[in-house]
Protein backbone atom coordinates (compact mmCIF):
# COMPACT_ATOMS: atom_id res chain seq x y z
CA UNK A 1 0.00 0.00 0.00
CA UNK A 2 1.18 3.45 -0.70
CA UNK A 3 1.28 6.32 1.97
CA UNK A 4 -0.74 8.10 -1.05
CA UNK A 5 -3.29 5.03 -0.09
CA UNK A 6 -3.45 5.92 3.22
CA UNK A 7 -6.20 8.45 4.50
CA UNK A 8 -6.22 9.03 8.45
CA UNK A 9 -9.22 7.73 9.88
CA UNK A 10 -9.88 7.24 14.03
CA UNK A 11 -10.50 3.57 13.35
CA UNK A 12 -8.00 1.11 12.19
CA UNK A 13 -4.60 1.60 11.12
CA UNK A 14 -4.60 1.06 6.86
CA UNK A 15 -4.14 -2.62 5.50
CA UNK A 16 -6.85 -5.18 7.12
CA UNK A 17 -9.37 -5.19 10.23
CA UNK A 18 -7.49 -6.37 13.27
CA UNK A 19 -6.10 -3.14 13.89
CA UNK A 20 -2.90 -1.64 15.91
CA UNK A 21 -1.75 -3.39 19.17
CA UNK A 22 0.82 -1.75 21.51
CA UNK A 23 1.96 -4.92 23.61
CA UNK A 24 1.10 -3.54 27.12
CA UNK A 25 3.26 -5.79 29.44
CA UNK A 26 4.47 -3.16 32.08
CA UNK A 27 7.42 -1.80 30.43
CA UNK A 28 7.52 2.27 30.70
CA UNK A 29 6.58 4.90 28.68
CA UNK A 30 3.88 3.54 26.49
CA UNK A 31 1.87 6.35 25.71
CA UNK A 32 3.71 8.24 23.85
CA UNK A 33 3.70 6.23 20.86
CA UNK A 34 -0.24 5.41 21.49
CA UNK A 35 -0.21 9.63 20.88
CA UNK A 36 1.91 9.55 17.63
CA UNK A 37 -0.08 6.63 16.16
CA UNK A 38 -3.02 9.31 16.99
CA UNK A 39 -0.99 12.29 15.43
CA UNK A 40 -0.95 10.24 12.44
CA UNK A 41 -4.83 9.78 12.54
CA UNK A 42 -5.14 6.12 13.15
CA UNK A 43 -6.13 4.23 16.61
CA UNK A 44 -3.66 2.10 18.46
CA UNK A 45 -4.81 -0.63 21.30
CA UNK A 46 -2.98 -1.05 24.06
CA UNK A 47 -2.98 -4.80 24.98
CA UNK A 48 -1.32 -8.17 26.72
CA UNK A 49 -3.91 -10.48 25.58
CA UNK A 50 -2.64 -13.39 23.48
CA UNK A 51 -5.63 -13.39 21.45
CA UNK A 52 -6.20 -9.62 20.36
CA UNK A 53 -2.56 -9.64 19.89
CA UNK A 54 -2.83 -12.61 17.50
CA UNK A 55 -5.49 -11.50 15.63
CA UNK A 56 -4.12 -7.94 15.20
CA UNK A 57 -2.71 -6.55 11.74
CA UNK A 58 0.46 -4.63 13.18
CA UNK A 59 1.97 -5.39 16.40
CA UNK A 60 4.07 -2.77 17.94
CA UNK A 61 6.55 -3.83 20.88
CA UNK A 62 7.71 -1.33 22.51
CA UNK A 63 10.01 -0.97 26.55
CA UNK A 64 12.03 1.17 28.08
CA UNK A 65 13.93 -0.15 31.15
CA UNK A 66 15.71 -3.10 32.26
CA UNK A 67 16.05 -5.92 29.79
CA UNK A 68 15.94 -8.61 32.34
CA UNK A 69 12.77 -6.81 34.41
CA UNK A 70 11.41 -6.62 31.14
CA UNK A 71 12.11 -10.40 29.62
CA UNK A 72 10.50 -11.26 32.84
CA UNK A 73 7.36 -9.37 32.70
CA UNK A 74 7.46 -11.08 29.08
CA UNK A 75 7.43 -14.37 30.68
CA UNK A 76 5.13 -14.18 33.16
CA UNK A 77 1.91 -13.46 30.72
CA UNK A 78 3.57 -16.05 28.20
CA UNK A 79 4.63 -13.07 25.66
CA UNK A 80 7.80 -14.61 25.24
CA UNK A 81 6.75 -17.43 22.92
CA UNK A 82 3.92 -15.93 21.31
CA UNK A 83 5.81 -12.62 19.89
CA UNK A 84 8.48 -14.91 17.79
CA UNK A 85 5.81 -16.39 16.50
CA UNK A 86 3.42 -13.81 15.37
CA UNK A 87 2.74 -13.57 11.63
CA UNK A 88 2.06 -10.14 11.19
CA UNK A 89 4.18 -7.23 10.58
CA UNK A 90 5.92 -6.77 14.42
CA UNK A 91 8.15 -3.54 15.09
CA UNK A 92 10.22 -3.70 18.30
CA UNK A 93 11.38 0.06 19.73
CA UNK A 94 14.32 0.56 21.70
CA UNK A 95 14.20 -2.23 24.62
CA UNK A 96 11.70 -3.78 22.61
CA UNK A 97 14.17 -4.45 19.41
CA UNK A 98 17.02 -5.81 22.09
CA UNK A 99 14.40 -8.11 23.61
CA UNK A 100 13.58 -9.48 20.06
CA UNK A 101 17.66 -10.56 19.69
CA UNK A 102 19.82 -13.56 20.83
CA UNK A 103 20.87 -12.16 23.87
CA UNK A 104 21.30 -8.87 26.09
CA UNK A 105 24.44 -8.07 28.15
CA UNK A 106 22.21 -6.23 30.42
CA UNK A 107 21.25 -8.57 33.11
CA UNK A 108 22.47 -11.27 30.95
CA UNK A 109 18.85 -12.29 29.69
CA UNK A 110 18.34 -14.42 27.01
CA UNK A 111 16.02 -12.69 24.44
CA UNK A 112 13.59 -13.96 21.50
CA UNK A 113 15.80 -15.02 19.06
CA UNK A 114 14.57 -13.04 16.42
CA UNK A 115 17.18 -11.39 15.17
CA UNK A 116 20.37 -12.95 14.84
CA UNK A 117 22.90 -11.02 16.63
CA UNK A 118 23.84 -10.03 20.80
CA UNK A 119 23.46 -6.73 22.50
CA UNK A 120 26.44 -5.32 24.18
CA UNK A 121 27.04 -2.55 26.12
CA UNK A 122 28.97 0.96 24.72
CA UNK A 123 32.22 0.95 26.71
CA UNK A 124 33.13 3.93 28.80
CA UNK A 125 34.80 5.76 25.65
CA UNK A 126 31.74 7.63 25.19
CA UNK A 127 28.98 8.65 27.68
CA UNK A 128 26.55 6.50 28.61
CA UNK A 129 23.76 6.23 28.09
CA UNK A 130 23.85 7.65 24.19
CA UNK A 131 21.03 10.49 24.51
CA UNK A 132 19.60 12.59 22.04
CA UNK A 133 20.09 13.06 18.29
CA UNK A 134 21.72 11.15 15.85
CA UNK A 135 21.68 10.15 12.23
CA UNK A 136 20.73 6.67 10.38
CA UNK A 137 22.68 6.03 7.23
CA UNK A 138 22.49 2.93 4.93
CA UNK A 139 18.70 2.68 5.19
CA UNK A 140 17.02 -0.32 3.59
CA UNK A 141 13.69 -2.05 3.70
CA UNK A 142 10.47 -0.28 3.22
CA UNK A 143 10.54 0.85 6.75
CA UNK A 144 12.73 4.07 5.80
CA UNK A 145 11.09 4.28 2.19
CA UNK A 146 10.84 8.89 1.72
CA UNK A 147 14.02 9.11 3.99
CA UNK A 148 16.63 10.34 2.87
CA UNK A 149 20.18 9.46 4.48
CA UNK A 150 21.42 10.88 7.76
CA UNK A 151 18.41 12.30 8.99
CA UNK A 152 18.36 12.88 12.53
CA UNK A 153 16.13 10.24 14.80
CA UNK A 154 16.30 10.69 18.60
CA UNK A 155 17.77 7.87 21.22
CA UNK A 156 17.76 6.88 24.72
CA UNK A 157 20.26 3.42 25.04
CA UNK A 158 23.27 2.08 26.58
CA UNK A 159 23.45 -0.90 24.97
CA UNK A 160 23.68 -1.58 21.36
CA UNK A 161 23.17 -4.70 18.47
CA UNK A 162 26.28 -4.37 16.63
CA UNK A 163 26.23 -4.42 12.77
CA UNK A 164 24.96 -7.81 11.77
CA UNK A 165 23.07 -9.14 8.85
CA UNK A 166 19.63 -7.76 9.54
CA UNK A 167 20.71 -4.09 10.02
CA UNK A 168 18.67 -1.88 7.79
CA UNK A 169 19.68 1.25 9.06
CA UNK A 170 22.98 2.13 10.90
CA UNK A 171 24.19 4.77 13.79
CA UNK A 172 27.32 5.50 14.84
CA UNK A 173 27.97 6.47 18.30
CA UNK A 174 31.77 4.81 19.66
CA UNK A 175 31.28 2.36 16.36
CA UNK A 176 28.71 1.50 13.76
CA UNK A 177 25.73 -0.41 15.08
CA UNK A 178 22.13 -1.27 14.06
CA UNK A 179 20.16 1.37 14.77
CA UNK A 180 17.05 -1.33 12.55
CA UNK A 181 16.95 -4.80 11.88
CA UNK A 182 14.61 -6.21 10.02
CA UNK A 183 14.06 -10.04 9.33
CA UNK A 184 10.73 -11.48 7.70
CA UNK A 185 7.90 -9.47 9.45
CA UNK A 186 9.59 -8.56 12.41
CA UNK A 187 11.07 -5.03 13.04
CA UNK A 188 13.43 -3.23 15.35
CA UNK A 189 14.47 -0.08 15.47
CA UNK A 190 16.48 1.54 18.51
CA UNK A 191 15.91 4.83 18.18
CA UNK A 192 12.13 6.49 19.57
CA UNK A 193 10.09 6.82 16.19
CA UNK A 194 7.47 8.46 18.75
CA UNK A 195 10.02 11.02 19.61
CA UNK A 196 11.53 11.43 16.55
CA UNK A 197 9.69 14.35 15.37
CA UNK A 198 8.58 14.30 11.56
CA UNK A 199 11.51 11.67 10.50
CA UNK A 200 9.93 9.39 13.06
CA UNK A 201 6.32 10.05 12.28
CA UNK A 202 7.60 9.47 8.68
CA UNK A 203 8.86 5.86 9.73
CA UNK A 204 5.58 4.50 12.03
CA UNK A 205 3.42 5.37 9.12
CA UNK A 206 5.57 3.60 6.71
CA UNK A 207 5.72 0.71 9.40
CA UNK A 208 1.72 1.21 9.47
CA UNK A 209 1.55 0.83 5.74
CA UNK A 210 3.35 -2.40 5.37
CA UNK A 211 1.57 -5.26 3.86
CA UNK A 212 0.59 -7.72 6.21
CA UNK B 1 26.85 11.73 14.64
CA UNK B 2 25.28 12.61 18.11
CA UNK B 3 24.56 16.02 17.56
CA UNK B 4 24.38 18.67 20.73
CA UNK B 5 20.89 19.66 22.03
CA UNK B 6 18.69 22.64 22.59
CA UNK B 7 16.18 22.67 25.66
CA UNK B 8 13.92 25.43 26.34
CA UNK B 9 12.84 25.11 29.15
CA UNK B 10 9.60 26.14 30.44
CA UNK B 11 8.90 27.11 34.16
CA UNK B 12 5.13 25.85 34.97
CA UNK B 13 3.10 27.15 37.48
CA UNK B 14 -0.73 25.77 38.89
CA UNK B 15 -0.75 24.76 34.68
CA UNK B 16 0.91 28.03 33.20
CA UNK B 17 4.36 28.94 31.66
CA UNK B 18 6.30 31.04 33.67
CA UNK B 19 10.06 32.13 34.13
CA UNK B 20 11.59 33.58 37.07
CA UNK B 21 14.22 35.87 36.35
CA UNK B 22 16.72 34.51 39.19
CA UNK B 23 14.01 32.75 40.65
CA UNK B 24 11.76 35.82 41.53
CA UNK B 25 9.32 38.36 39.34
CA UNK B 26 7.40 35.50 37.68
CA UNK B 27 6.54 36.63 34.21
CA UNK B 28 3.41 34.59 32.16
CA UNK B 29 4.03 33.39 28.91
CA UNK B 30 1.95 31.58 27.67
CA UNK B 31 0.24 28.07 27.80
CA UNK B 32 2.71 24.90 28.06
CA UNK B 33 0.99 22.91 25.34
CA UNK B 34 0.76 25.15 22.93
CA UNK B 35 4.29 26.64 23.47
CA UNK B 36 5.72 22.97 23.67
CA UNK B 37 3.89 22.13 19.85
CA UNK B 38 5.51 25.57 19.02
CA UNK B 39 9.08 24.87 20.13
CA UNK B 40 8.89 21.09 18.86
CA UNK B 41 7.93 22.63 15.32
CA UNK B 42 10.82 25.30 15.37
CA UNK B 43 13.89 22.52 16.16
CA UNK B 44 14.14 22.04 19.95
CA UNK B 45 15.93 18.79 20.54
CA UNK B 46 13.74 18.13 24.02
CA UNK B 47 11.61 20.39 26.52
CA UNK B 48 11.97 20.44 30.41
CA UNK B 49 8.75 21.26 32.23
CA UNK B 50 10.02 22.58 35.56
CA UNK B 51 6.88 22.75 38.56
CA UNK B 52 6.93 25.26 40.55
CA UNK B 53 3.47 24.89 42.01
CA UNK B 54 2.84 24.80 45.60
CA UNK B 55 -0.66 23.55 45.86
CA UNK B 56 -2.72 20.99 47.13
CA UNK B 57 -3.81 19.62 43.63
CA UNK B 58 -0.28 19.81 42.10
CA UNK B 59 0.28 16.67 41.65
CA UNK B 60 -2.94 16.29 39.42
CA UNK B 61 -2.70 19.04 37.41
CA UNK B 62 1.20 17.95 36.44
CA UNK B 63 -0.05 14.77 35.33
CA UNK B 64 -2.65 16.38 33.11
CA UNK B 65 -0.30 18.73 31.89
CA UNK B 66 1.88 15.86 31.22
CA UNK B 67 -0.56 14.08 29.41
CA UNK B 68 -1.58 16.99 27.34
CA UNK B 69 1.64 17.80 26.34
CA UNK B 70 2.52 13.92 25.37
CA UNK B 71 -0.68 13.91 23.20
CA UNK B 72 0.75 16.69 21.10
CA UNK B 73 4.18 16.74 21.30
CA UNK B 74 6.57 14.55 19.04
CA UNK B 75 10.28 15.21 20.77
CA UNK B 76 11.13 14.00 23.78
CA UNK B 77 10.68 15.97 27.24
CA UNK B 78 11.69 15.95 30.78
CA UNK B 79 9.53 16.91 33.76
CA UNK B 80 10.80 18.07 37.17
CA UNK B 81 9.51 20.01 39.82
CA UNK B 82 8.59 18.49 43.48
CA UNK B 83 8.81 15.15 42.54
CA UNK B 84 10.32 13.14 45.80
CA UNK B 85 9.11 9.42 45.23
CA UNK B 86 9.02 6.61 42.98
CA UNK B 87 5.04 7.08 42.98
CA UNK B 88 5.29 10.38 42.06
CA UNK B 89 7.67 8.93 39.11
CA UNK B 90 5.69 6.33 38.26
CA UNK B 91 2.45 8.61 37.23
CA UNK B 92 4.32 11.02 35.22
CA UNK B 93 6.30 8.21 33.02
CA UNK B 94 2.77 6.46 32.56
CA UNK B 95 1.03 10.04 31.55
CA UNK B 96 3.76 10.12 28.73
CA UNK B 97 6.76 11.76 30.21
CA UNK B 98 9.70 10.69 28.76
CA UNK B 99 12.30 11.86 31.39
CA UNK B 100 11.84 13.02 35.06
CA UNK B 101 14.33 15.30 36.89
CA UNK B 102 14.52 15.20 40.31
CA UNK B 103 16.94 18.07 42.82
CA UNK B 104 16.35 18.54 46.72
CA UNK B 105 14.63 15.15 46.97
CA UNK B 106 17.50 13.48 45.76
CA UNK B 107 20.28 15.51 48.38
CA UNK B 108 17.40 14.91 50.81
CA UNK B 109 17.28 11.03 50.21
CA UNK B 110 20.08 9.94 47.71
CA UNK B 111 18.47 6.54 47.56
CA UNK B 112 15.66 7.67 45.52
CA UNK B 113 18.09 7.63 42.48
CA UNK B 114 19.15 3.86 43.34
CA UNK B 115 15.28 3.39 43.23
CA UNK B 116 14.35 5.36 40.62
CA UNK B 117 16.99 4.14 38.08
CA UNK B 118 16.39 0.38 39.19
CA UNK B 119 12.26 0.96 38.48
CA UNK B 120 12.71 2.38 35.57
CA UNK B 121 15.89 2.81 34.20
CA UNK B 122 18.67 4.94 34.46
CA UNK B 123 17.84 6.90 30.80
CA UNK B 124 14.89 8.64 32.43
CA UNK B 125 16.27 10.07 35.85
CA UNK B 126 17.87 13.40 35.57
CA UNK B 127 19.23 14.76 38.42
CA UNK B 128 19.06 18.72 38.36
CA UNK B 129 21.99 20.17 40.80
CA UNK B 130 21.68 24.10 41.65
CA UNK B 131 24.74 25.26 42.92
CA UNK B 132 26.95 28.84 43.21
CA UNK B 133 30.82 29.53 44.26
CA UNK B 134 31.06 30.35 47.60
CA UNK B 135 34.55 31.46 48.53
CA UNK B 136 35.62 29.64 45.56
CA UNK B 137 34.18 26.46 46.31
CA UNK B 138 31.33 25.31 43.96
CA UNK B 139 28.44 24.70 46.56
CA UNK B 140 25.12 22.70 46.16
CA UNK B 141 21.95 24.64 46.75
CA UNK B 142 18.38 23.72 47.84
CA UNK B 143 14.67 25.24 47.07
CA UNK B 144 15.30 26.71 43.85
CA UNK B 145 19.08 27.76 44.51
CA UNK B 146 18.08 29.54 48.09
CA UNK B 147 19.41 27.23 50.78
CA UNK B 148 23.47 26.16 50.71
CA UNK B 149 23.94 22.52 51.96
CA UNK B 150 27.57 21.24 52.79
CA UNK B 151 28.06 18.86 49.97
CA UNK B 152 30.43 19.96 47.04
CA UNK B 153 29.08 20.29 43.49
CA UNK B 154 31.79 17.74 42.12
CA UNK B 155 31.74 15.27 44.79
CA UNK B 156 27.96 15.36 44.71
CA UNK B 157 28.11 14.78 40.76
CA UNK B 158 30.30 11.78 40.80
CA UNK B 159 27.88 10.27 43.85
CA UNK B 160 24.70 10.40 41.61
CA UNK B 161 25.70 8.82 38.51
CA UNK B 162 27.32 6.21 40.54
CA UNK B 163 23.73 5.67 42.00
CA UNK B 164 22.33 6.02 38.61
CA UNK B 165 21.12 9.30 37.03
CA UNK B 166 21.28 8.98 33.58
CA UNK B 167 22.19 12.69 32.86
CA UNK B 168 22.60 15.71 34.90
CA UNK B 169 21.25 19.14 34.51
CA UNK B 170 23.53 21.64 36.22
CA UNK B 171 22.07 25.37 36.85
CA UNK B 172 24.73 27.65 37.47
CA UNK B 173 22.80 30.03 40.49
CA UNK B 174 25.49 32.61 39.74
CA UNK B 175 24.80 32.58 36.25
CA UNK B 176 21.65 32.09 36.01
CA UNK B 177 18.68 35.03 35.05
CA UNK B 178 22.08 36.95 34.13
CA UNK B 179 22.88 36.33 30.58
CA UNK B 180 26.42 36.43 30.85
CA UNK B 181 26.81 33.19 29.50
CA UNK B 182 27.18 29.52 31.13
CA UNK B 183 29.19 28.72 33.53
CA UNK B 184 32.04 27.17 31.23
CA UNK B 185 34.77 26.33 33.75
CA UNK B 186 32.57 24.19 35.90
CA UNK B 187 30.64 22.59 33.06
CA UNK B 188 33.88 21.54 31.44
CA UNK B 189 35.36 19.77 34.35
CA UNK B 190 31.90 18.20 35.22
CA UNK B 191 31.95 16.73 31.46
CA UNK B 192 35.33 15.23 32.17
CA UNK B 193 35.20 13.87 35.20
CA UNK B 194 31.86 11.88 34.70
CA UNK B 195 30.53 10.13 31.85
CA UNK B 196 26.85 10.54 31.45
CA UNK B 197 25.23 13.37 29.61
CA UNK B 198 25.43 17.06 31.18
CA UNK B 199 23.10 19.81 30.51
CA UNK B 200 24.24 23.02 30.44
CA UNK B 201 21.73 25.88 31.95
CA UNK B 202 21.90 29.37 33.82
CA UNK B 203 23.25 32.62 32.10
CA UNK B 204 22.32 32.06 28.40
CA UNK B 205 21.99 35.41 26.55
CA UNK B 206 23.63 35.75 23.09
CA UNK B 207 24.11 32.66 20.57
CA UNK B 208 28.19 33.04 21.57
CA UNK B 209 27.35 31.71 24.80
CA UNK B 210 25.59 28.74 23.51
CA UNK B 211 28.81 27.87 21.26
CA UNK B 212 31.11 28.65 24.53
CA UNK B 213 28.86 25.86 26.56
CA UNK B 214 29.70 23.06 24.33
CA UNK B 215 32.92 23.91 23.14
CA UNK B 216 34.32 25.52 26.42
CA UNK B 217 31.72 23.56 28.65
CA UNK B 218 31.93 20.30 26.78
CA UNK B 219 28.24 20.20 27.40
CA UNK B 220 26.18 17.91 25.80
CA UNK B 221 22.95 20.23 25.52
CA UNK B 222 22.07 23.49 26.82
CA UNK B 223 18.75 24.89 28.34
CA UNK B 224 17.75 28.44 28.42
CA UNK B 225 14.27 30.14 29.11
CA UNK B 226 13.99 33.55 28.83
CA UNK B 227 15.63 33.99 25.65
CA UNK B 228 13.69 31.55 23.84
CA UNK B 229 10.36 32.58 25.60
CA UNK B 230 10.76 36.27 24.66
CA UNK B 231 12.33 35.39 21.23
CA UNK B 232 15.75 37.12 21.79
CA UNK B 233 17.32 34.02 19.99
CA UNK B 234 15.46 32.11 17.59
CA UNK B 235 16.19 28.51 17.87
CA UNK B 236 16.95 27.95 13.83
CA UNK B 237 18.98 30.81 13.79
CA UNK B 238 20.78 29.73 17.63
CA UNK B 239 21.40 26.07 15.22
CA UNK B 240 22.73 27.56 12.03
CA UNK B 241 25.19 29.91 14.19
CA UNK B 242 26.45 26.40 16.11
CA UNK B 243 26.47 24.40 13.18
CA UNK B 244 28.82 27.59 11.37
CA UNK B 245 31.12 27.08 14.61
CA UNK B 246 31.38 23.28 13.78
CA UNK B 247 29.19 22.05 16.32
CA UNK B 248 27.12 18.93 15.23
CA UNK B 249 23.31 19.99 15.51
CA UNK B 250 20.20 19.09 13.86
CA UNK B 251 18.62 20.73 11.61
Amino acid sequence: MNDKNIQPSKSSPPSGVGGLIIINYGAGNIQSIKFAIQRLGYEAILSNDANEIQAADKVIFPGVGEAGSAMKKLKESGLDTLIPQLKQPVLGICLGMQLMCNFSEEGNTTGLGIFDVDVVKFTNKVKVPQIGWNQIANLKSDLFKGITENEHIYLVHSFYAPLCKGTIAASEYELKYSAALHRNNFYGTQFHPEKSSLVGEKILLNFLSIKP
Amino acid sequence: MLTKRIIPCLDIKNGRTVKGINFVDLRDAGDPVELAEIYARSGADELVFLDISATEERRKTLADLVYHVAEKVNIPFTVGGGISSVEDVDILLQNGADKVSINSSAVKNPQLINDLAAKFGSQCIVVAIDAKQIKGEWIVHLVGGKVPTAIKLFDWAKEVEERGAGEILFTSMDHDGTKNGFANKALSKLSTELNIPIIASGGAGSMQHFVAAFVEGKADAALAASVFHFKEIEIVDLKRELRKNGIPIRL
